[in-house]
C-alpha cells in the first residue's frame, strides 16, 4: 500500500514571512508533462510594494553587517541548499521535464554559485577601491558601497533556480536587499529557496521573492521611488524599454535585459553594478 | 578708509586676442554654423564678448560623422602612448596659455579672476597631464585585460566650470580611445572655442574632438544623435532624467553628474575657524554655481549661534564686485535666467518664514549680481532646504545628535556631496559611512583633483569622473570575456564556456557600472 504524499503550500516569501498574495490569487504550476503541481500564489502591485518596505527596512542591518558576516550567511545558504538537493532536484525535473543528471548538475551549480559569490563578500571592495593620490595635504580613498533596494526580473528561460541564484546573489554579496520576481512558469524552486534563505540567517526582508506575473509586476517595481536599482535580466520580452523609461524617473540604475545560457553568468562586474563608489576626504594636519 | 576699502587690482585683459565671431570647431576647422548665431556676454557687464555659431542638427550631424571617421580611421589606429603624448601635449598648451584662459573664463562666465587662475585652469591642465599617463596603461583600469575604447562620446557640459568640465569630459574620453563631440553651455562657449585652437596647436587630428556651440536643441541633438556610442552629462537632475528616458533601450553607455544639496555637518567640537572657512567655500566658492556646494549648512545646536555669528562676520569681509579684479571674492551670477531663479526660491524662502540676512554691500549697477545669503530658522521641508538653488545661498539648520545630524543630511533625493566637521575621527569615519553620497569631505569641502573620483548617489546622477573609476564609462570590456570564472563540470545548458566563442558581444560585456548592453 503507497502512502498518500502531503503537498506543499507554495506561497510568497515576503519580510522573512511566507504570506499568500494579498489579492488572494493564485496561478496553476505544471509540469513540465502537462500535470498539475501546485496553485503558486499570483503577487499582486501591493504585493511588489510590501515587499519594497520590507527590503527597505532590512538594508540597514544587511548592508552594515561585517563583510566576513555577509560572506559567511551567503556561505551558509550554500551549506543548506546542498543538505536539500534531493527536493531540488526533484522540483527541477518535474517542471523543467529535463532528466534528473542535468538536474542535479543545476543545483550543483546553484550552490557553487553562492560559495563563489560568498567568498567575494569581504574582497570587492579591495578590487575596486582604492586610495587617490591627490595633490594636497589630504587622505584621499574611494570605495563601492551598497546601491540600495534593488528590484530584479529573474531569467524567465533556462535552469529556474540557477537563474534565480545567479540574479539574487551578486546583489547581496555588498549589502544591498532584494526583491525578485521569480521565473513565471517555474516558480516552485524560488519559493523552496526561500525556505533555504529562511533558515540560513539570512535577515527577514534582505530577500523577497515575488511568484506571478513579471509583465504585470515589473511596471510599479520599475517606477517605484524607492527602488534604487532595477535588474532587468530576465526582462527580455517584456516591454523593457518602457521599464528603462519609468526607472528614469527616479534615475534608478538599470542593467538591460541579458537572454541565452550565459545570462547572469557570474562575475564581479556584476556585483559591482549594484554599488556606488563613495570617495572620501580628510585633511592632514601640518606637523 | 577702512582696511576693506582696496585700491583696484584688475588683471589685464591684453593677454585675450579674440576674434568678434566664432564658428563650430568639427573635423579640425572653425566652420560656420547652420543656426542662428548667438552673442555671448559678460555677465559683470551684460557687454557682447563674441558672436558664437548655432548649431542645428545638420551640424551635429556633420560633427559626429567626423569624429566617426576620426575613430575609425585614426584615433582608434594609434597606440596608447601616442594618445597619451597627444594629451600631454595639450595639458603643457594649457599651461602655456593658462592666463588666457583664465582671463577668458572670467570674462564669459564672471567667476572671480582668482578661482578661474587658481582652480579651473590649473585643474584643468592636472586632468589632461592625469589621464594623458593613463592612455597606455588601459589594462590597469580595472575592466580586465584589453578593453577597447566605446567610439564616439558625446559631451554636455554646463557653464559653472565651462573649461574645467570640458577636460573632465574630454580627457579621460580621449585617453580611452573614444572621439568626442562636445556641446559648450549657450552661456559660456569662449574658452572651449580657445581649446578648439590648443587642439590645433598640438596637431591633434582632425575630427577627434569636435565642439558645437549652440542652445538646448543643439545638445538634444547630440544625445538624441543614433551615431554615438556614449552619453556623458554634467548639468540639472531634470535635463539628465530627460537623457535617461531618451536613452532607454538604446545601448549608449551614460555618465550623469547631476545636481545636489549638499549637507555641511558641523559638530559641537569641530576645529571652528576652519569650518567657518570651509563654510563659506562651500556655498560662495563660484558664487554657488557648483553642483556639490554645500547648500544645507547642519550645525550642532549648542554652537549654532557662535556659527552665525562667525559667519556673519566672515561675509562681511567677502568682497563682491568686477570679477577681473584679483581681490574679488564673489564674482557675478552667471545669467539673467540664473539670477531670476536664484531670485525666485529666495523670495520663496522669506515667505515660508525662514530668517534672510545678507552683509551690507554694494552691487555694481550693471551685470547679474546676488548678495551672499544665509537663511536661518530653516526647517527641512522649507523649498530653500529641498531645492538646489545653484547660488550664494546658505540654508541653516540644526541637530542635537549624530543620528538626527545623519538622518537630516540624506533626507533629500539627491546624493552628490558631502561635509563634516568634527575633531573626532571616530565620529568622522562613523558618519561618513552613513551619508549617502558619491564625495565626503571631512574638515575640507570642495576639493577636486583629477586622481579623485567625483559623483552621486541617488538622483544626483551615476557613474563617476576622476581617478581610474572615471575611466570605466569610456572602456568596453574586451570581447568574448564571458563569465569571470572558470566553470569546471558546469552542464552544457547552463552556463557557456567562456572562450566557445558563442557568446554575443553583447552579453559578454561585463561593465563594473551599472548600465549593460541588451542581448537581443
Amino acid at each position: 500500500m503507497t502512502r498518500l504524499a502531503v503537498p506543499k503550500t507554495y506561497k510568497l516569501y515576503l519580510g522573512g514571512k511566507f504570506p499568500r498574495s494579498e489579492s488572494g490569487r493564485v496561478y496553476e504550476i505544471r509540469s513540465h508533462d502537462g500535470d498539475f503541481l501546485a496553485n503558486a500564489a499570483k503577487a499582486s502591485r501591493k504585493d511588489a510594494r510590501d515587499a519594497v518596505v520590507a527590503a527597505r527596512s532590512a538594508l540597514g542591518g544587511w548592508a552594515g553587517a561585517t563583510a566576513y558576516n555577509r560572506g559567511q550567511v551567503l556561505y551558509r545558504i550554500a551549506e543548506l541548499l546542498e543538505g536539500r538537493r534531493a527536493q531540488f532536484v526533484a522540483e527541477i525535473v518535474q517542471s523543467e521535464g529535463v532528466s534528473a543528471a542535468a538536474a542535479s548538475a543545476q543545483v550543483d551549480e546553484a550552490i557553487d554559485r553562492w560559495v563563489w559569490y560568498a567568498g567575494w563578500a569581504d574582497k570587492y571592495l579591495q578590487v575596486a577601491g582604492n586610495a587617490n593620490p591627490v595633490s594636497g595635504p589630504y587622505f584621499n580613498l574611494s570605495v563601492p558601497e551598497p546601491t540600495g533596494v534593488v528590484a530584479i526580473i529573474a531569467p524567465q528561460t533556462g535552469g529556474s533556480l540557477l537563474g534565480l541564484v545567479s540574479a539574487v546573489a551578486p546583489a547581496l554579496v555588498s549589502g544591498n536587499t532584494v526583491v525578485v520576481v521569480a521565473n513565471e512558469t517555474m516558480p516552485l524552486s524560488a519559493i523552496s529557496l526561500g525556505e533555504v534563505l529562511a533558515t540560513s540567517d539570512v535577515p527577514a526582508g534582505v530577500v523577497n521573492i515575488l511568484t506571478g506575473s513579471p509583465a504585470e509586476m515589473a511596471p510599479w517595481l520599475a517606477s517605484h521611488a524607492d527602488v534604487n536599482a532595477l535588474d532587468l535580466v530576465g526582462a527580455g520580452d517584456l516591454d523593457w524599454i518602457h521599464l528603462e523609461i519609468d526607472a528614469a524617473e527616479t534615475l534608478t540604475r538599470v542593467l538591460q535585459p541579458e537572454n541565452g545560457p550565459d545570462a547572469a553568468s557570474p562575475s564581479l562586474s556584476r556585483i559591482l553594478a549594484f554599488t556606488e563608489t563613495k570617495t572620501i576626504w580628510h585633511t592632514k594636519g601640518l606637523i | 578708509m577702512s582696511f576693506l576699502d582696496y585700491a583696484p587690482a584688475p588683471e589685464s585683459q591684453a593677454v585675450l586676442n579674440l576674434r568678434s565671431d566664432y564658428g563650430l570647431f568639427i573635423d579640425g576647422e572653425f566652420v560656420a554654423g547652420r543656426g542662428e548665431p548667438f552673442q555671448s556676454i559678460n555677465p559683470a557687464t551684460e557687454k557682447q564678448i563674441a558672436m558664437i555659431a548655432h548649431a542645428d542638427a545638420a551640424d551635429v550631424d556633420a560633427a559626429v560623422a567626423a569624429a566617426r571617421r576620426a575613430y575609425d580611421r585614426t584615433w582608434s589606429k594609434l597606440s596608447g602612448s601616442d594618445r597619451g603624448k597627444y594629451l600631454f601635449r595639450i595639458a603643457r598648451l594649457v599651461q602655456e596659455r593658462a592666463r588666457e584662459l583664465a582671463v577668458a573664463e572670467t570674462l564669459d562666465n564672471g567667476k572671480p579672476i582668482k578661482e578661474s587662475r587658481d582652480v579651473d585652469v590649473p585643474l584643468v591642465a592636472a586632468w589632461f597631464f592625469y589621464y594623458a599617463g593613463w592612455a597606455d596603461k588601459l589594462d590597469h583600469a580595472g575592466v580586465g585585460p584589453t578593453p577597447s575604447a566605446r567610439g564616439v562620446a558625446a559631451q554636455v557640459i554646463p557653464w559653472n566650470f565651462p573649461l574645467l568640465m570640458l577636460a573632465w569630459k574630454i580627457a579621460p574620453a580621449l585617453a580611452a580611445g573614444n572621439t568626442v563631440v562636445l556641446k559648450p553651455a549657450e552661456t559660456t562657449s569662449l574658452t572651449a572655442l580657445l581649446f578648439a585652437e590648443i587642439l590645433q596647436q598640438a596637431d591633434l587630428p582632425a575630427g577627434v574632438v569636435n565642439i558645437v556651440t549652440g542652445g538646448r536643441d543643439t545638445g538634444r541633438a547630440l544625445v538624441g544623435h543614433p551615431g554615438v556610442n556614449l552619453v556623458a552629462f554634467t548639468g540639472s537632475t531634470g535635463a539628465g532624467r530627460a537623457i535617461a528616458r531618451s536613452v532607454a533601450g538604446t545601448d549608449k553607455k551614460v555618465i550623469l553628474e547631476l545636481g545636489g544639496k549638499a549637507a555641511n555637518i558641523v559638530f559641537d567640537d569641530a576645529p571652528i575657524d576652519q569650518a567657518i572657512e570651509g563654510i563659506v567655500n562651500g556655498i560662495f566658492f563660484n558664487q554657488g554655481h557648483v553642483c556639490c556646494a554645500g547648500s544645507r549648512l547642519l550645525v550642532q545646536e549648542s554652537i549654532h549661534d557662535d556659527v552665525i555669528d562667525r559667519l556673519k562676520e566672515r561675509l562681511s569681509t567677502l568682497r563682491l564686485g568686477d570679477p577681473m579684479d584679483k581681490n574679488t571674492d564673489i564674482g557675478a551670477i552667471n545669467s539673467a535666467e540664473q539670477l531670476a531663479r536664484i531670485r525666485e526660491i529666495t523670495d520663496i524662502g522669506e515667505q515660508e518664514g525662514a530668517e534672510r540676512w545678507s552683509p551690507d554691500c554694494v552691487l555694481p549697477e550693471t551685470g547679474f549680481w546676488f548678495k551672499p545669503t544665509i537663511f536661518t530658522n530653516v526647517s527641512s521641508s522649507h523649498r530653500i532646504a529641498r531645492d538646489e538653488v545653484f547660488g550664494p545661498v546658505l540654508s541653516v539648520l540644526t541637530f542635537r545628535t549624530p543620528a538626527e545630524a545623519i538622518a537630516k543630511a540624506n533626507n533629500t533625493p539627491y546624493g552628490l556631496s558631502a561635509g563634516i566637521w568634527t575633531e573626532k575621527g571616530s565620529r568622522m569615519l562613523a558618519v561618513a559611512d552613513k551619508l549617502r553620497a558619491g564625495v565626503i569631505w571631512a574638515n575640507t569641502f570642495n576639493r577636486f583633483d583629477p586622481a579623485s573620483p567625483f559623483g552621486g548617489y541617488k538622483e544626483s546622477g551615476y557613474g563617476r569622473e576622476g581617478g581610474r573609476h572615471g575611466l570605466a564609462a569610456y572602456l568596453k570590456p574586451a570581447a568574448g570575456r564571458a563569465a569571470a570564472r572558470t566553470v569546471t563540470a558546469a552542464p552544457a545548458a547552463s552556463v557557456a564556456p567562456a572562450a566557445s566563442g558563442t557568446a554575443s558581444p553583447a552579453s559578454a560585456e561585463k561593465t563594473p557600472v551599472s548600465r549593460k548592453k541588451a542581448a537581443k
